[in-house]
């Protein structure tokens, strides 16, 4: 039965993915990201039932307090470069190529 | 298993190194909060440096007492040859970037002012100084300690993103140029993120297929379970996304550039030193320990990425006219040599020699990077750092001295004899070439021959053309640039000129190979 789970996990890893290459808003484009740890941690948890131990539900909380720990780093760099540049699009910070 | 809880043993001795650079972080923490403004910066460089050189002398003393034939903290952390060797490369090069992280104003007088504002005025006439760099630095050096150490996934990718974070927010304070600096940040931090949620998501499918996340129960299961093949296969692929990008392998090398660009100059000589080392200190943990077994279905796609990696690098370095782009770009082709060395697994013998070249690669590349990083941090435009390739023109007639050591870390970079890049280059690919992957050394030696090319260039360009009349000034360096500088170019030279000695250390680091 955890096959859907798995499923799903995987879907959600899929959109979070796409959200990162498609979306430009450097804020929806950090929650894409923080939906695909989230789909691990359904894959980490789905796991865990299926193996019978429970090292993948003790690794969900791992990733939890790393992935709060990422939103206070990445929202202080997105912060600071849209106060910056009054914006956030991650197409507008361009000045670095070639 | 009578319902008593069997309290963990943890090997306090062993772990030392890391415990000291976490505690010393986390007291230049409280510093920052308690400490006077006008105190902090006199606090924080001895007490980093210090921790810096107690780290160093713990790990030395681990090694002379001879080491433990398991991982230390219940298996989740490995004290082993490799691991000491490793911690012993970060940590001087550490050292010797914090001796220039504090020698120069390179950083913002107070991030969250915006730039051009009255605010930053205001910071920059009071002689605001962002301190919090020295903790910060402190956690990646503890960070990139236990990432090439660590023993099982979970360990690894915690390790992995206390190494990281603190750097996303290093790259975002240069004081010069800031929308570049915090492009920068901006970039690295969503790439860095995006790179680790597949690391996560590879770890999660490789625990699906083990049933455990501790190396060795991968490597065991490797041979046991059956039938879970395509969860073991994609699990293995994004792990290797997660750590190629670290290491800036192609087609995961665009955040490099424009990283190293951006950053303030000493924090990209400490990423570009430091964080290589351990990446790969990692990188071979998971494909040699736990996936060992499996040699024959990543090398194929290891080898493509090799050969991406050095064609990619040398061949892009050539378009660059900025000098840290540059760099970034013979960074990522360096990458790739070492990559010649991860593919050359095999026998036991076989694997001793691949393992003790890339380890005397890694030192010698270290500080080879960290001093040419140096260098450029002395040639001064009114706007900051002269970057652009065009402006050291001449270099040589205005300041030989300088111009010649930046020649010679180029040559290094090259792997001219007597240097320590001909010892290292040369022993990798001879790793590579009794791996049996000789068609990749020969791609190998075809790109380092491209490479020179650029390298090349630049030293003709400082010496033989003449100065602009309005060229970059060199500033008179500081005690602590000119120690960097010299000590990079002495590592340099001793260690293509009397390689042996490290060459031994890093055989004997790397004769009992991974502990498991």
């Amino acid at each position: 039965m955890t096959t859907h789970y798995l499923v799903l996990s995987a879907l959600l890893f899929a959109i979070g993915g796409a959200g990162v290459l498609v979306r430009r808003n450097a804020i929806v484009v950090f929650m894409c990201v923080e939906l695909m740890l989230n789909a691990c941690n359904l894959a980490f948890v789905t796991f865990a039932r299926q193996h019978g131990n429970l090292d993948g539900q003790l690794i969900a909380f791992f990733v939890m307090v790393v992935a709060a720990a990422e939103v206070v780093i990445g929202l202080a760099i997105i912060v600071m470069i849209f106060r910056t540049r009054r914006s956030a699009s991650v197409d507008d910070a361009n000045l670095l190529k070639y | 298993m009578n319902g008593t809880i069997q309290a963990p043993t943890i090997e306090y001795a062993l772990l030392s190194p890391m415990l000291i650079v976490f505690g010393a972080a986390i007291i230049g923490v409280l510093v920052e909060a308690f400490a006077p403004r006008y105190l902090r910066k006199s606090i924080h460089v001895p007490l980093t440096l210090l921790a810096l050189v107690g780290a160093f002398i713990t790990t030395i003393l681990t090694a002379l007492n001879g080491l433990p034939d398991k991982a230390a903290a219940m298996g989740a952390v490995a004290v082993d040859g490799p691991s000491l060797f490793i911690w012993g490369i970060i940590l001087v090069l550490a050292f010797i970037s914090v001796l220039l992280i504090n020698d120069d104003e390179q950083f913002v007088a107070q991030a969250s002012a915006v730039p051009g504002s009255t605010d930053e005025e205001e910071a920059v006439r009071s002689g605001f100084a962002q301190t919090e760099v020295y903790p910060l630095a402190l956690f990646a050096v503890g960070g990139m300690l236990l990432f090439p150490a660590s023993n099982d996934l979970l360990v690894m990718f915690v390790a992995l993103e206390v190494m990281s974070l603190p750097l996303y927010l290093l790259c975002g304070l240069a004081r010069r140029r800031r929308l570049l600096s915090q492009e920068a940040s901006v970039k690295y931090f969503l790439l860095g993120a995006f790179s680790s949620a597949f690391f996560l998501y590879g770890m999660a499918l490789v625990y699906g297929y083990a049933g455990s996340i501790e190396l060795k129960a991968i490597a065991d299961s490797l041979s046991t379970v059956t039938g879970q093949d395509t969860l073991l296969y994609i699990g293995t692929a994004m792990l290797g996304v997660g750590l190629l990008f670290k290491i800036g392998a192609a087609p995961f090398q665009a955040w490099k550039p424009d990283v190293y660009q951006g950053a303030p100059t000493a924090i990209t000589a400490l990423m570009a030193s430091t964080v290589l080392v351990a990446a790969f200190g990692a990188l071979l943990r998971v494909f040699w320990v736990a996936l060992g077994g499996l040699e024959w279905n990543w090398q194929p796609v290891m080898w493509g990425v090799a050969i991406l990696t050095m064609i990619v690098g040398a061949v892009l370095a050539i378009t660059q006219t900025d000098i840290k782009r540059m760099l970034a770009y013979s960074s990522v082709a360096h990458g790739g040599f070492l990559l010649t060395g991860v593919i050359a697994i095999g026998t036991f013998a076989q694997n001793t020699q691949a393992l003790s070249a890339i380890l005397f690669y890694l030192a010698a590349y270290g500080f080879t990077t960290v001093g040419a990083f140096a260098v450029v941090t002395m040639v001064r435009d009114a706007g900051g750092e002269a970057g652009h390739l065009s402006r050291w023109a001449g270099l040589g007639k205005r300041s030989p001295v300088l111009a010649a050591i930046f020649a010679f870390f180029l040559l290094a970079f090259a792997g001219i004899p007597l240097t320590s890049g001909f010892f290292g280059k040369y022993a990798v690919f001879a790793a590579a070439v009794s791996g049996g992957a000789l068609p990749l050394v020969i791609v190998g030696v075809v790109s380092s021959a491209i490479a020179a090319f650029f390298y090349v260039r630049v030293i003709v360009l400082m010496f033989f053309s003449e100065p602009a009349a309005d060229g970059p000034t060199i500033a008179t360096p500081t005690l602590g640039t000119s120690a960097v500088v010299a000590l990079a170019a002495a590592a340099t030279v001793v260690l293509g000129i009397f390689p042996q000695p490290v060459l031994d250390l890093a055989d004997q680091a790397a004769s009992a190979l991974f502990i498991r």
